[in-house]
């Protein structure tokens, strides 16, 4: 019995050297799940020795609460464009001043002066894209670049489709879908918002996120999702094929924030200016396969991004696509109370 | 002859003061990180929600309680009963419900084959449901939607064997999820229900044989009955974990057929309604509290009727 | 006497073909999982012939790594401490006619055992992200405890079982020769007591590495354990790497299982 138990008591010195041993500095991001290029995180604790730690979040309500709880250890993280404003009222966000750092002349200027971080005192551009259908055109050979694909789906596609979690995008893709305005506060309209989803949901396989394996494989066979996680499932499968509802879709961008309580915040700044250079840049677009905001990162992207038929809009669909806003609270309260009776 | 006896209760409270003292650690650890919080988890059911997410501290309000089973219409503010709780509720006691009959099902005959076994190979049946039960959860679960999935071995079999020509759709339903659990939970149905059928006397049963009873009464009214103690006891086994499953409806259920534990989560996640969370989350204990009172109660029963 | 001479008592019709079928059933996921985490495809619904390359990959990914680092260590912590805290509190409670709050205790040690892990968890983390706001620590002490306080019951039941069972005249003979009660402890129970002790360590430390919800909820930025980014990655793209990982998990817990088999055997 004795090895035992000093194979226990070695197991044990083993286990706290190896929790101790660490880099130099460490780096914790929380980004979306599947959206962080390991080669780039690679080269980041290269350059600057730092050990680098991701964790995933699923959508920007689930961040935004695991950070508002407290205690969360992050130090960067992700949002969207339309919540960045409210982690700068509920003072979460570091102004951590990305303007003046020393990459931030590549940003392209058509992101500089957002609405939702006027001269990017907050935040530096991580990637951007637009939400639309994918749709497997061996199952459905019929009109894809509307939102009825899942908000009235042709029978073929009845229990076949994944929508995304995502309440904004959703909702607004229906919104659109009755003609009315985002943000809209008209009761007549968003009644009718409520009771389409919730006819709809029964349609849906899922409302969830592993799209990229399973729209490819088959378990799915329509989704509306983001259109990078379709290019990529369009290059596993060549039958996926991607539409603009013609109704109306949303533009997101999502941007790289430091955490006020952050406690690597020299890193986060480095990393922050690290993104911002082309070739960087560039690397997470080929991963994630979405644009960036940066000048200068088309040339280090792979060939078959600059013309794939998800990443660039055709001309005819152009003026259907809108960035999404931040409504009033109390707008976002309503649409958020239409979201728990769809999700039940 | 009274110091004696107060010698003796002396040297008793003594005992009793060490035996405090030694289970200390122990009491104080679940304390801290078990019991604590659940007494504070209570008071947050009573305050109100913050905008986004956590509570307003020390503000009370009855709101989170009262969205357990109530919601205001959007519409046209009418207060009715919030059918997507009920829903959820509903399915999280049915499927648990069905789980524990399909696992009884299984585990019954499989208690008793064991139980049946030679007393040198009945040890290594046993083992061999005891490495599923030790075996994560989670593996399990994913392990069960390799199985299940479009692409999955059933759905590739059935079809190179011809008995289907396009897979079934079982993942993301509640069918996975019933499966799921089954297969996850099963173990807990066997284990309690061999105990309790190995010590069955098998005279009794060849009594009933003796009295020209067939298979089917002598199981119906003597083993049955014999065994019940077993039954029970992996009914509640498999019956409360089933009820909190928050792991297997996440992996098997796709996000749209959610259970109760799921239902907490998304209180304390994208909901942003804390209070409400911590109250599901105290009816769930009480759901829990009740099955084991049926118990306590179903045991003390047969207990007294067999003494 | 009109039975047949070679009439089974113990038979019922179909109860081995169900037996057969439910054994086959609890093996055949699992089997299912180690054949694709031997498979050479990229896709998880192609066969492409045998390979360990899964494993390879899964070995050097760094998140990997860390996360199975991490799980061993917080096991390793919170079995020990629950299995200290679960000896003590088993020679507290047992041997000993009802005292008050016996029950009470034993009520305690159970309680992890009765409240499901999601309740647990969501309680958790109230109030642990409100501690860690106002300590500003934020490290694996909230994991280890919150892993020792749900490890307790499990390390308990051997040793509590192994103490009820054993033979007092070796500990009285000790007194009798005017032993302490610490040598007495120290020299015969607790040598007598290592086997159940052994055994409620390493049902603590499976049980520790097996959870997912609890951790789930009180893990910090980049503490995510094995469960914990596993889960994460089920919900995304499943690569066949997670059938490498879940693999050698296995592998793992049946070792241990296999071990604490035999320890709890070997009983005299």
């Amino acid at each position: 019995m004795k090895w035992k138990t000093t194979s226990v008591a070695a197991a044990l010195a083993v286990f706290s050297l190896a929790g101790s041993a660490s880099a130099e500095g460490e780096l914790n991001i929380f980004n979306w799940g599947d959206y962080t290029s390991a080669e780039l995180i690679k080269k980041f604790e290269e350059t600057h020795d730092v050990k680098v730690t991701i964790t995933d979040y699923d959508s920007n309500d689930t961040a935004l609460a695991k950070v508002r709880a407290g205690g969360h250890g992050f130090d960067i993280v992700v949002p969207s464009a339309n919540y960045v404003q409210i982690w700068v009222k509920e003072d979460l966000l570091l102004e951590a001043r990305p303007d003046q750092m020393e990459n931030f002349k590549n940003v392209d200027e058509r992101w500089v002066d957002v609405a939702w971080d006027k001269g990017r005192r907050y935040t530096v551009p991580w990637l951007w894209g637009l939400t639309g259908v994918g749709v497997n055109t061996k199952v459905y050979g019929g009109d894809i670049n509307t939102s009825a694909i899942f908000l009235d789906p042709p029978p073929e596609l009845v229990g076949k489709i994944n929508v995304a979690p995502e309440m904004n995008d959703v909702l607004f893709a229906t919104i659109k879908y009755f003609g009315a305005d985002w943000c809209t506060e008209d009761r007549e309209v968003l009644k009718k918002v409520r009771d389409k989803l919730v006819e709809a949901k029964p349609k849906w396989l899922a409302m969830d996120y592993s799209v990229t394996e399973k729209l490819p494989a088959g378990d799915y066979s329509a989704v509306y999702y983001w259109n990078g996680a379709i290019m990529r499932s369009r290059v596993k499968n060549p039958d996926i094929k991607f539409g603009y509802p013609k109704e109306g879709f949303p533009y997101f961008m999502d941007s790289v924030a430091i955490l006020k309580d952050a406690k690597n915040v020299e890193n986060a700044k480095l990393f922050m200016n690290f993104i911002m250079e082309p070739e960087n840049a560039a690397m997470i677009s080929a991963f994630a396969k979405y644009a960036n905001g940066i000048k200068g990162s088309a040339e280090f992207m792979p060939d078959d991004m600059k013309d794939a038929p998800e990443l660039v809009v055709p001309a005819e669909f152009e003026s259907a696509g809108e960035f999404l806003e931040t409504c009033s609270p109390e707008t976002q309260q309503l649409y958020a109370r239409i979201w728990t009776d769809v999700q039940k | 002859m009274a110091s004696a006896s107060e010698t003796a209760r002396a040297a008793d409270a003594k005992d009793r003061r060490s035996r405090w003292l030694l289970s200390a650690p122990a009491l104080l650890i679940i304390f801290v990180a078990a019991v604590g919080p659940l007494f504070v988890m209570f008071a947050y059911s009573f305050m109100e929600k913050g905008d986004y997410g956590d509570v307003k501290f020390g503000i009370f309000s009855l709101d989170g309680w009262s969205s357990v089973l109530l919601a205001r219409d959007i519409f046209d503010d009418t207060l009715g009963f919030a059918d997507a709780h009920l829903t959820i509720f509903w399915r999280s006691i049915s499927l648990s419900f069905y789980t524990t009959l399909l696992t009884l099902f299984f585990g019954f005959p499989t208690a008793y084959f064991i139980a049946t076994r030679p007393a040198t190979s009945r040890e290594i049946w046993v083992f061999l449901v005891t490495i599923p039960f030790w075996t994560n959860l989670l593996i399990r679960t994913f392990a069960m939607q390799q199985v299940i999935r479009n692409e999955g071995l059933v759905n590739t079999a059935l079809i190179s064997v011809g008995i289907i020509d396009r897979p079934l759709q079982i993942m993301n339903t509640d069918v996975a999820i019933l499966l799921g659990m089954t297969y996850v939970y099963l173990p807990l149905m066997v284990l309690p229900l061999y105990a309790s059928i190995e010590k069955l006397d098998f005279k009794l049963v060849e009594a009933g044989y003796d009295l020209y009873a067939s298979r089917w009464q002598v199981l119906r009214r003597i083993v049955i009955p014999l065994v019940k103690p077993g039954i029970v006891a992996g009914s509640i086994l498999v019956f409360i974990p089933s009820l909190g499953a928050y792991v297997i409806p996440r992996v098997l259920g796709g996000g749209k057929s959610m259970m109760l534990g799921n239902l907490i989560e998304l209180q304390f996640g994208a909901g942003r309604n804390w209070p409400l969370g911590a109250a599901i989350s105290i009816t769930l204990m009480a759901l829990v509290m009740i099955a084991l009172l049926i118990y306590v109660r179903n045991v003390s029963r047969t207990e007294s009727g067999h003494g | 006497m009109a039975r047949r001479r070679n009439f089974d008592i113990r038979v019922q019709p179909g109860f081995g073909l169900i037996a057969l079928f439910t054994f086959f059933s609890l093996y055949l996921p699992i089997a299912a999982l180690v054949a694709y985490s031997v498979n050479a495809a990229d896709s998880l619904s192609r066969w492409d012939g045998l390979s360990l390359r899964w494993f390879i990959s899964a070995w050097n990914n760094q998140a990997v790594q860390d996360a199975s680092i991490r799980s061993l260590i917080l096991a390793a912590w919170a079995a020990t401490f629950a299995t200290i805290a679960a000896t003590m509190a088993a020679l507290a409670t047992t041997r000993t006619p009802r005292y008050p709050g016996l029950t009470l205790k034993y009520a305690f040690i159970n309680q992890p055992l009765m409240v499901p892990e999601i309740v647990t968890g969501v309680a958790l983390l109230i109030v642990f992200s409100r501690i860690k706001v106002w300590t500003g620590y934020s490290g694996l002490g909230y994991l280890i405890l919150a892993h020792t306080a749900f490890c307790i019951p499990f390390a308990y039941l051997p040793i509590r079982a192994r103490l009820e069972n054993m033979d007092l005249t070796l500990e009285s003979a000790a007194a009798d020769l005017y032993a302490t009660p610490w040598r007495t402890f120290r020299r015969v129970t607790l040598p007598l007591l290592r086997p159940a002790i052994i055994a409620g360590f390493m049902l603590a430390f499976v049980i520790s590495l097996d959870d997912v919800v609890i951790t789930e909820f009180v893990k910090s930025g980049g503490q995510d354990t094995l469960p914990t980014y596993m889960l994460g990655q089920l919900r995304r793209e499943t690569s066949p790497e997670i059938n490498a990982i879940a693999t050698v998990f296995l592998a793992l817990s049946v070792a241990l299982v296999t071990l604490f088999y035999f320890v709890n055997r070997r009983r005299p």
